[in-house]
């Protein structure tokens, strides 16, 4: 259907300017790195050994990840049981977790000092040693388990229930539903599943921050902040980041090809009944998984907890403070992300190119890495400022902007439904501009932009990125203070620090979603 | 007076040409197989659908470059004729001020409205709270207040059964006769075109008939038209 030619109108101008935004952010910093890098020394056998790391990592990670994901999701697909719900919530957690929160429960945990050491010590076994490559992975897989159980229960429930029911009716036996059910299922999904989450590995910052180090773990996202921060080397930054841009690119194409959904969907607590797997064995079996894997992910956050708690009140008042400033940051980069993503909604949803533009754009972020994002603002804004002035300003902007692809995600569905139930009535009533977001858009999207809204505000609450690039001492989020106690080796007091920051995540996330989950239809 | 002057519409691979004119206020009935472009037809009179070529005249005046709101019509659809989350009165009020700016005397016109199409007291309830009929006559009640001289009915009502579409199609003329407004009407059902409407605009073959009188069009129907009825 042909598009009537408009003036250009309020919502497509801050479309555009969205956009426009948006590119300076993620293509325009890239631009000035791999500018600045031209002129930069060539990566040494150092840095080639980091990019093998970086790379090997995030391979390890994202394989382990899946092949666990595999027997977890099938014993959530098809037990019942009390809890089940709760558990699924769980899966979902880990994505709103600030990372050092995750990391100080998996030092809890698996740490020198930590539970499971500290059990194996009375029959002579040595303490375990987590830093290094296996801390990053098992850090990694913590993140990413739950991620890949709920891809692959996305493609479980994608598989019609009639199938199930058909194979039941034929005799099937546990072997020809894995063969000729479940295996095509997985082939299809696990790719795409695998490469989502090796594309998170190899930007991950925090997890490569406190586990990793030396030569033998160090990931290029680490080599850029200790070229920023102990080497005060720019150019040397923008030659780490150009690499990682390279590195980034690649696996974003890769990605593409086997696209995966966001995996945050809707109808994933529906259980599927398989009648052929209620032998005695095979619910040992799922009884088992479920267990080892509600007791890997529940037990860091628990020994976190633990650990935190007794210490609540020896907490430096600086921590208060930087509480209060990270709590502003997240509210305010949730609304940047939300108004951006809104912007470009409003031009994504016209056919043509306009469209695809405004659309890719809005994905970008995904590949960018926040470190060389701030390489890159860094760059761009020294001739012109002092850049520690306005780190609080910029890691707003970079946390919004590494939060658009998700709100987009969720927004975009719930745009389109009010689009095609809605535009025509509205158009035709009048009702267009400002009145028609006032009174049909918003009201309409309550929900996912609550959601959107709550997960925006989580992410940048526990972000640890550009702020630790070139934040001011003096003015620190709650994350890098959390992260400074830990270099004391403050441990008891971080913990307690990283309770606080637990707590605001979520409750920020809960808020949000509350609010949404109230929409009147 | 509606003119459609060497009208043709495109969507895709499908072409439909018009050129015809609606004289006198009343109903004037469209009818025609389904995939026929009855629907199209509307969609460009009330400006979903920019024509390929040929202009759209009401009373001489272009509407081409109106947007859907600026033209002199109200457009009823099939279904979703109201905003499931906003109250009732608030749907009626739309058709005063797209932004809900009210005026006190507007909202008592607002209620009077209501009550002349049978919905007094009802005007704080969502949507969802009454019944198919009802939320029919929120649509007409707000048709009402916007007062525009042309009257688009897409298959109206088709979801209420008969019985209630019966009353619902006597309602709408009621409404036009007093208003002097023109109606076209889509329909799928003869009898409704019998009904209501004088005189029926035949849509079929690409192309959109003249208006013609209802009673001879059924008496006598040209082939394409006889398929269609399955005489």
């Amino acid at each position: 259907m042909a598009e009537r030619a408009r003036p250009l109108s309020l919502g497509a101008a801050a479309g555009w300017l969205a956009t426009a935004g948006l590119l300076l952010l993620t293509v325009g910093t890239t631009a000035a790195v791999l500018v600045r890098a031209g002129a930069a020394p060539r990566p040494g056998p150092g840095d080639w050994a980091a990019v093998q790391f970086t790379a090997l990592q995030a391979a390890a990670s994202a394989l382990i990840s899946a092949a666990l994901a595999v027997p977890v999701s099938r014993a959530l697909v098809r037990r019942i049981f009390p809890g089940r719900g709760a558990l699924i919530t769980l899966m979902g957690a880990p994505f709103l977790l600030p990372g050092l929160v995750a990391v100080i429960g998996i030092l809890e945990v698996f740490g020198r000092a930590g539970w499971i050491s500290r059990a194996i010590a009375p029959l002579g076994l040595a303490p375990l040693q987590i830093y290094g490559p296996a801390g990053i992975i098992l850090a990694h897989v913590f993140f990413n388990l739950p991620l890949a159980v709920r891809l692959i229960l996305q493609g479980w429930h994608d598989i019609p229930a009639e199938r199930f029911r058909l194979a039941a009716s034929l005799g099937f036996g546990p072997r020809d539903v894995a063969r000729l059910l479940e295996w095509p299922m997985l082939r299809t999904t696990l790719p795409g599943t695998i490469l989502t989450i090796f594309l998170i590995c190899l930007t991950s910052f925090v997890v490569a921050l406190t586990l990793g180090g030396g030569p033998r773990a160090t990931t290029v996202e680490l080599a850029i902040y200790q070229a920023f921060r102990f080497e005060f080397d720019p150019a040397r930054a923008a030659m780490l980041g150009a690499v990682q841009f390279a590195l980034c690119l690649c696996a974003t194409l890769a990605t593409m090809r086997f696209a995966a959904g966001a995996g945050f969907g809707a109808g994933l607590d529906r259980p599927i009944r398989i009648i052929v797997a209620q032998a005695a064995g095979a619910r040992i079996h799922d009884v088992a998984i479920l267990l080892m894997v509600t007791a890997f992910l529940s037990a860091p956050l628990l020994a976190v907890v633990l650990a935190g708690l007794p210490y609540l009140f020896d907490m430096p008042a600086s921590l208060a403070l930087a509480a209060l400033r990270s709590l502003i940051m997240a509210v305010a980069s949730s609304a940047l992300a939300l108004g951006i993503a809104l912007a470009l909604a409003h031009v994504a949803l016209r056919a043509g190119p306009a469209g695809k533009l405004a659309e890719v754009t809005g994905m970008l972020s995904l590949s960018a890495s926040p470190l060389v994002m701030g390489t890159g603002l860094f760059l761009l804004l020294r001739p012109l400022i002092d850049p520690t002035a306005v780190a609080l300003p910029a890691t707003v902007a970079v946390n919004a902007a590494m939060a658009v692809p998700f709100v987009l995600r969720i927004l975009l569905p719930g745009l389109r439904e009010i689009q095609a139930g809605y535009g025509r009535l509205s158009d035709s009533l009048g009702v267009t501009g400002w009145p028609r977001l006032r009174l049909v858009t918003l009201p309409r999207l309550r929900r996912p932009l609550g959601f959107a809204a709550g997960l925006a505000a989580a992410l940048a609450m526990g972000d640890l990125g550009v702020i630790a690039l070139f934040g001011d001492p003096d003015r620190a989020t709650l994350p890098l203070e959390v992260f400074r106690l830990m270099g004391a080796y403050r441990t008891n007091v971080a913990a307690a620090g990283a309770v606080v920051l637990l707590v605001l995540s979520f409750t920020l996330f809960w808020i949000c979603d509350r609010w949404g989950r109230n929409a009147r239809t | 007076m509606l003119a459609l002057d060497h009208l043709t519409l495109a969507v895709g691979d499908f072409r439909l040409a018009a050129h015809l004119t609606v004289k006198d206020p009343g109903v004037t009935a469209i009818i025609g197989a389904s995939g026929s472009g009855k629907s199209t037809l509307l969609a460009a009179i009330a400006g979903f659908l920019v024509p390929q070529s040929g202009r759209i005249l009401w009373n001489g005046e272009d509407l081409l470059p109106l947007a859907p709101g600026q033209r002199p019509l109200t457009m009823l659809f099939q279904d979703q004729n109201l905003f499931p989350h906003l109250s009732t009165a608030k749907n009626v009020a739309l058709g005063l001020s797209p932004s809900l700016r009210l005026t006190a005397a507007d909202w008592a016109r607002v209620d009077q409205a209501l009550l002349r199409t049978g919905l007094a007291g009802l005007g704080a309830r969502l949507p969802s709270e009454l019944s198919g009929g009802q939320q029919a006559r929120v649509a007409l009640a707000r048709m009402l207040l916007r007062a525009r001289p042309l009257l688009l009915l897409d298959e109206a009502f088709a979801g209420l059964g008969p019985a209630l579409k019966a009353e619902m199609l006597d309602l709408v003329v009621a409404l036009a006769t007093e208003t002097r407004a023109m109606v076209l009407m889509v329909s799928h059902d003869p009898d409704d075109a019998l009904r209501t409407a004088p005189q029926t605009i035949l849509v079929a073959d690409g192309m959109a008939h003249p208006p013609v009188s209802t009673t001879d069009l059924l008496a006598n129907p040209p082939p394409s038209l006889r398929r269609y009825l399955g005489k």
